[in-house]
């Protein structure tokens, strides 16, 4: 071990003197010193933190228990959640920037795949994440960067007709919102959960639902062949 | 007490329509518009989905139809996006409002 160490010297000084300009690695190591304590020492604080948050915890427990029966985690999570869908979507509407549009709708839609879960439609919501977001999101993404230029930020997401817009926007917010909340829905049941639900998706797929589920078949393989018929490239001949 | 019922997720529906729809109106760039419209078929996923949790039946149309919506919008975001990207290779622009012509 020590002569090895012992040898080293030798060449990385004669190596030194003909590149002095490329001197910057010797104040990383300093930082990493610096790095390295700091994380020390933030462990320590949080060990410390960690022992002195256990009695409170323990302190705050009937506090939870009781907690929990006027609001249920699971109800604040879907107050999150549906905040997010919307925070996120109006990210997408107003976003000056089309990536960053891009990445709205990354939010809202793992935030709608989210709500389905409180619906109980765990395949529904499944499918959300495998084909919205591995599938539509990335194929958007794609689509930005292989048509617009991503340094020119101001410009990647312009917009028109912003009044009429906002009016739009405004009145369907309104009235929707308003029949959503006033109209009397029919309300059936709603003590016993959906179970199972993959089962039946599945069952009724190959029943009730035989005739849409071959003609949704039949509609991928046109989208498949239409796609790439529209992208190619069109070699003309002369 | 807060319990989340189905005028809630309708709300949250309408939010996501209303603001897809600005999306689909104010944008020029073609992928922007598409933005809008995967969030107003969101909007109506939701809506589905919801009303199937509320008023169950024994074949859960509610979250059949809801695929089927997922299954056209991945089709249909296909078919644009490469619509899209023909126009940009022949008129090096997707702003909807210059690529007016039909031919070269």
């Amino acid at each position: 071990m020590a002569e090895p160490a012992a040898n080293l010297p030798p060449p990385a000084s004669a190596a030194s003197p003909p590149n002095l300009q490329v001197l910057p690695p010797p104040p990383k190591q300093g930082w990493s010193l610096e790095a390295v304590a700091a994380i020390v020492g933030l462990l320590a604080v949080l060990v410390l933190l960690g022992f002195m948050l256990v009695p409170v915890a323990k302190g705050m427990q009937p506090v939870l228990a009781e907690g929990a029966n006027v609001a249920k985690p699971s109800d604040l999570a879907f107050l999150l959640f549906a905040t997010m869908a919307v925070v996120s979507a109006g990210g997408v509407a107003f976003s000056r920037n089309i990536i960053y549009s891009a990445l709205a709708l990354l939010g809202t839609l793992l935030s709608t795949g989210a709500l389905y879960i409180f619906l109980d439609a765990d395949y529904v919501a499944v499918t959300q994440l495998l084909i919205y977001i591995g599938g539509v999101l990335v194929l958007i993404l794609f689509a930005v960067m292989l048509t617009s230029s991503i340094g020119d930020k101001r410009h990647s997401n312009p917009r028109t007709f912003v009044l009429p817009g906002v009016v739009l926007l405004g009145a369907l917010l309104g009235l929707l919102s308003y029949v959503a909340a006033r109209a009397p829905w029919r309300i059936a049941d709603t003590s016993a959960p959906i179970t199972n639900s993959v089962r039946t998706i599945g069952d009724v797929f190959l029943r009730e639902y035989l005739l849409p589920f071959e003609v949704v078949s039949l509609v991928l393989l046109a989208t498949l062949i239409g796609a790439v018929v529209i992208a190619r490239k069109e070699i003309k001949e002369p | 007490m807060f319990t989340p019922a189905l005028p809630h997720f309708l709300i949250v529906g309408a939010v996501l329509f209303a603001l897809g729809t600005y999306t689909c109106i104010t944008r020029t760039n073609a992928v922007g518009i598409l933005m809008g419209v995967e969030l107003i078929l969101n909007a109506a996923n939701v809506n589905f989905v919801a009303f199937n949790r509320y008023n169950p039946s024994a074949v859960l149309t509610g979250q059949v139809f809801s695929l089927m919506v997922i299954v056209m919008a991945a089709a249909e975001a296909a078919v644009a996006l490469a619509i899209v990207l023909a126009i940009y290779m022949n008129m090096k622009t997707i702003d909807v409002t210059e690529a007016d012509t039909l031919r070269e």
